[in-house]
């Protein structure tokens, strides 16, 4: 069962309040999308860690229902 | 996560100085992400050894808890997680994949 996109930004956003969310669906089938999340709350962590923030937000979705995200992540809009 | 399977990983990256943890094997990748790791590594003729989560389904659950990492491909260089195919691509794109190979002795095409 894929997962809708609007889920994927309340998900994000349930987390990181003043994230940025700009999101792709890659394949057309809610299930591969690319996803460029901006926050000042990845201020100061290095990358893996500002990933695993929105890994934790997605939860058990990230690798379960949501097959695939490539994701990238800013502190502020390039 | 049993502790054998703990062990094994870890005696895996304590063993081999670059390991990717993937889905295949670096001859016949058998996911995209897995393949574009590959791929970078490659074109840099780094040297590494590559594990096949595919083959065993407690490793393949046991990596992401081992890691708090929740997706395959991961590459772990003299013994400490990178990143998945997202930070990888990103490292090799902005040149720093290089520069971390330097800094970790590790041979590779500049």
């Amino acid at each position: 069962m894929p997962m809708e996109q609007v889920e994927i930004e309340k998900l994000i956003k349930a987390s990181l309040p003043d994230a940025q969310i700009e999101i792709i669906d890659l394949a057309g089938d809610n299930n591969h999308f690319s996803a460029h999340v901006i926050s000042a709350a990845f201020e100061g962590k290095s990358r893996i860690q500002q990933h695993k923030m929105v890994y934790d937000a997605l939860g058990d979705k990230m690798g379960g229902i949501l097959h695939a995200l490539a994701l990238k992540t800013s502190i502020k809009k390039d | 996560m049993t502790d054998q399977t703990a062990q094994n990983i870890q005696t895996t990256i304590d063993d081999n100085p670059v390991v990717l943890f993937m889905k295949g094997s670096k001859k016949m990748p058998q996911c995209g992400f897995s393949s574009a790791v590959v791929n970078a590594l490659s074109y840099l003729e780094v040297d590494f050894k590559d594990v096949d989560v595919l083959e065993d389904g407690e490793l393949r659950d046991g990596i992401k808890t081992f890691s708090d990492w929740p997706t395959i491909p991961q590459l772990y260089i003299k013994g400490e997680f990178v990143g998945g195919c997202d930070i990888v691509k990103e490292m090799f794109e902005s040149g720093e994949l290089s520069a971390y190979l330097k800094d970790k002795a590790i041979p590779h095409k500049v």
